[in-house]
């Protein structure tokens, strides 16, 4: 019943969060490149004050699936590598933590654009 | 017809369709929070099978990496998309979806120029700041705890 719990959980702060990013399409002019770019700076300084940490022990992936938490990985990425290499840390975490699903989303856009075609968008 | 501007908006405002917001905005949240948990089950999965918490966060997003890129592929995610609006754009699947949509698109354009620029399109801007983002907050960090 844990795994239940969890998913609930994940749910509603994983559906909470989209929610936040549909009110700001539908009223104000952010498009959804800028609303994206708000949401990954907003997850670094919620990660780097420490608030976004016990949403993640609270919510599991409804906390890191949204791009918040990959602004939460960037902060954490950067902590950890200023405590172990000192100030050099600050310009390799971020992208050290991250760089798994950075890279995953690269490899697959070349190999789904490989197989697949452009669909019609209309 | 005479009309003050107060009156031809009333009319405007009468005329115009209704706004849809509370709709998308539930349509958001229900898909979007769907999206989470086929990622807290995946998420469950791999920490019960002794996979450190790091890599269980990386091997989440590449999961759902890897789904959002076939359904992009095979046209699904945009047609979600148009229902679920910030629902799929928020979630990781939706950066996937940046980046394999226009690699799809841009493909015509060679493989250099318009692929290989076009997959950063929003993924760019994205990843620069907030990795801009997290080197500010480095420094800060650094600050504080080599000063005290």
């Amino acid at each position: 019943m844990e795994l239940l719990m969890d998913c609930i959980k994940a749910f509603l702060v994983g559906g909470l969060l989209c929610a936040i990013g549909q009110i700001l399409i539908d009223y104000t002019k952010l498009t959804p490149a800028r609303i994206l770019v708000s949401f990954v700076v907003s997850g670094v300084i919620l990660g780097g004050i420490g608030v976004y940490e016990p949403l993640v022990k609270f919510a599991g992936a409804g906390a890191t699936v949204p791009l918040t938490g990959f602004g939460y990985s960037l902060a954490n990425g950067v902590r950890e590598a200023v405590d172990k290499e000192g100030l050099i840390g600050a310009l390799t975490g971020g992208l050290c933590a991250s760089s798994g699903g950075i890279t995953a989303a690269m490899l697959l856009a070349i190999l789904v654009a490989l197989f697949f075609h452009s669909h019609d968008k209309s | 017809m005479n009309l003050s501007p107060t009156q031809y908006e009333a009319l405007v405002k009468r005329a115009s369709p209704k706004s849809k917001a509370p709709k998308t905005i539930l349509c958001a949240f229900l898909i979007g929070g769907g999206i989470c948990v086929i990622g807290q089950l995946l998420r469950s999965w791999f920490l019960s099978s002794n996979i450190s918490e790091t890599h269980t966060a990386t091997l989440v997003a590449a999961s759902l990496i890897l789904l959002s890129a076939l359904l992009t592929g095979l046209g699904v995610y945009d047609n979600l998309a148009k229902y679920a609006g910030a629902g799929t754009l928020v979630p990781i699947t939706g950066f996937a979806n940046a980046v394999v949509s226009p690699a799809l698109e841009f493909k015509s354009e060679g493989f250099i120029l318009g692929l290989g620029a076009k997959i950063f399109i929003i993924a760019g801007p994205v990843i620069a700041y907030g990795t801009i983002a997290s080197v500010i907050y480095g420094v800060i960090y650094w600050l504080f705890t080599a000063a005290f």
